[in-house]
């Protein structure tokens, strides 16, 4: 009887949590005609035209490349440069490491408003203004920060004996961390990757701030609905349904460790 | 799930090794040229004024002093969203904690459920913060929005763009709607780690759902319930894009929290020194509040889990 509640209850949530997904998806099908005209449980002109016009113009589409590539390329550098330093943070104590770790963690906290306006100061003057490359370092600030210490969690999973067993085996530090120690911590690796990507990609006001032309990113292209015309409600429904997808794929990898990752690798 | 008996030795007997600061320099690189660089000009506009043409004059601290002053106009702008900004990150914990906790008990413990519960669940963090904004203008719409729109049948007057009491409603409902997810997914992730024998023991014991929860669940979710805190605080306490979507900041500035006046002063109205000054003062804030949180968690992994 128990578990019937849990699971009445789980439902529940589950379907509070889509109405308002469900009514997006909805109107992403709808004709803009339709949706002005009242309100209806489902499109009764069912059209793809919305989702037509994204996939065949460049501004749109070029959108969703822009925000996928500085997303990709953030992940790539923000994990590479954590695991060495959340293996000294998990394995030594040197002189200041208590110290380095909070301040790491207070940009991780520290508000991107604070950072808008100077960003677009320093990115305009290293010439990096409005490429992928800008957003992409941006996004650095919290996200390195972030793999630190969801690396540090879980390396501090792993029991040091092996290090030691690995070094009296003969085995030189590269060459254990990359052949032993980095299939150990694999999951771990995978969950850090999840939560740059996550973080780099539903973040607006930096990548908006720094992009203009050539690297805009959807998030920005968006705003393009707003027209003197008046608002295009069905493209704006359907453009939102597409940015939804890549996140979908992305968690269903990392489904089994997702909970895990949510506490840091810190249960 | 390592238990606290394993990390406490571990914690203990880290070798000293200050060769570690090499492994450390990449990040530190990074994150200096991301935050101290971009802080310096924040530091170098809130001294100064300019007459423009680039021309910047020594300003002292006159900047900061009337940012502080509530008299001010500036200093009035500021506290109105400081303290509208803290309210709204304590309504917003007051709903998702509980709600997250009581989502994460209900989520499956086993079978193909559980991923498929635990992908739809964390769904929403994914959405980019605009999206999330979008969603809920839609949403919350009188004439086209199913909520906006059911209300007014209900006879609710409802209305989030002319009607600080609704615009606020719609904030702390898209909010919860978002983030109680994390801390769902951080709080299943502390009830796994509870064994089975525990809840064996309990049910010989007969004991109540509710002091199963009270004497084993929650003492086990202590720390990730910091966590969850720390992170729902702060993402409250810097919240911009999803309330600038639905409300821009209105009806007059009822929603109006501390970032969305930053940008407006920052980028809207190129108002440097005020908005270097408020960049400062915000800045400090969120870095005490961290402070506090940090140590607390120190302090908790310190003592191990209870």
């Amino acid at each position: 009887m128990r578990i019937q509640g849990r699971n009445i209850g789980i439902i529940v949530y589950l379907l509070a949590l889509f109405l308002p997904i469900y009514w997006l998806l909805n109107m992403s099908f709808k004709t803009n005609g339709e949706i002005m005209s009242g309100l209806s449980f489902w499109p009764h002109q069912f059209t793809l035209a919305n989702y037509r016009h994204i996939f065949t113009d460049p501004a749109w589409y070029n959108g969703f490349l822009h925000s996928l590539t500085y997303v990709a390329l953030n992940t790539v550098i923000s994990v590479t440069i954590a695991l060495p330093a959340a293996y000294a943070f998990s394995r030594y104590r040197f002189i200041g490491d208590k110290h380095l770790f909070f301040w790491l963690l207070s940009n991780l906290m520290a508000p991107p408003a604070v950072y808008a306006m100077p960003f677009f100061n320093l990115y305009y003057s290293i010439g990096l203004f409005d490429t992928v490359w800008a957003v992409a370092l941006a996004h650095c600030l919290f996200n390195v920060p972030l793999a630190v210490w969801i690396l540090e969690g879980f390396i501090s999973g792993v029991p040091r004996e092996i290090d030691e067993t690995a070094a009296l085996d003969g085995y030189s530090f590269p060459r254990f961390f990359t052949r032993i120690f980095l299939p150990l911590i694999a999951n771990g690796i995978g969950v850090a990757c999840f939560f740059c990507f996550m973080f780099s990609w539903v973040e607006q006001l930096l990548a908006t701030t720094l992009t203009t032309v050539n690297a805009k990113p959807i998030v920005a292209v968006m705003t393009r609905v707003y027209s003197a015309a008046g608002m295009d409600w069905g493209l704006l429904a359907a453009a939102g349904v597409l940015t939804m997808i890549p996140g979908g794929i992305v968690i269903w990898f990392v489904r089994n460790h997702i909970a895990k990752g949510f506490a840091l690798g810190r249960v | 799930m390592r238990p606290a008996q394993e990390r406490e030795p571990d914690m203990l007997d880290k070798p000293w090794n200050n060769r570690a600061w090499l492994f450390v320099i990449p990040v530190l690189i990074f994150v200096l040229f991301s935050s101290i660089v971009p802080m310096m000009t924040v530091v170098n506009y809130s001294v100064q004024d300019t007459m423009g043409q680039n021309q910047f004059f020594w300003n002292g601290l006159v900047w900061f002093q009337n940012l502080l002053d509530p008299t001010t106009d500036i200093g009035g702008r500021f506290a109105g969203a400081l303290v509208r900004n803290l309210i709204f990150s304590l309504v917003v914990l007051f709903f998702e904690l509980p709600l997250g906790i009581a989502a994460a008990i209900c989520i499956p413990r086993h079978g193909w459920k559980v991923g498929a519960t635990l992908v739809l669940v964390a769904l929403p963090l994914l959405i980019p913060y605009n999206v999330v904004g979008t969603i809920w203008q839609i949403f919350a719409r009188q004439d086209i929005g199913l909520f906006g729109a059911a209300l007014n049948r209900l006879g609710i007057a409802y209305n989030d763009t002319q009607d600080s009491t609704s615009a606020w409603a719609t904030i702390v409902i898209m909010d919860v709607w978002h983030w109680t997810g994390m801390v769902a997914l951080l709080s299943y992730a502390g009830l796994k780690s509870i064994p089975d024998a525990f809840y064996q023991a309990a049910r010989i014991d007969g004991a109540s759902r509710w002091s199963v929860f009270r004497n084993i669940e929650l003492p086990k979710l202590q720390k990730v319930l910091v966590i969850a805190v720390l992170l729902r605080f702060m993402g409250s306490f810097m919240i911009y894009t999803e309330p600038s979507v639905v409300t821009g900041g209105g009806p007059g500035s009822a929603t109006s929290f501390l970032s969305l006046d930053l940008v407006k002063i920052a980028l809207g109205q190129v108002d440097l020194g005020n908005a270097a000054a408020m960049s400062l003062v915000y800045n400090l804030i969120t870095l005490s509040i961290c402070w506090i949180f940090f140590t607390v968690m120190t302090q908790i992994e310190r003592r191990g889990t209870v």
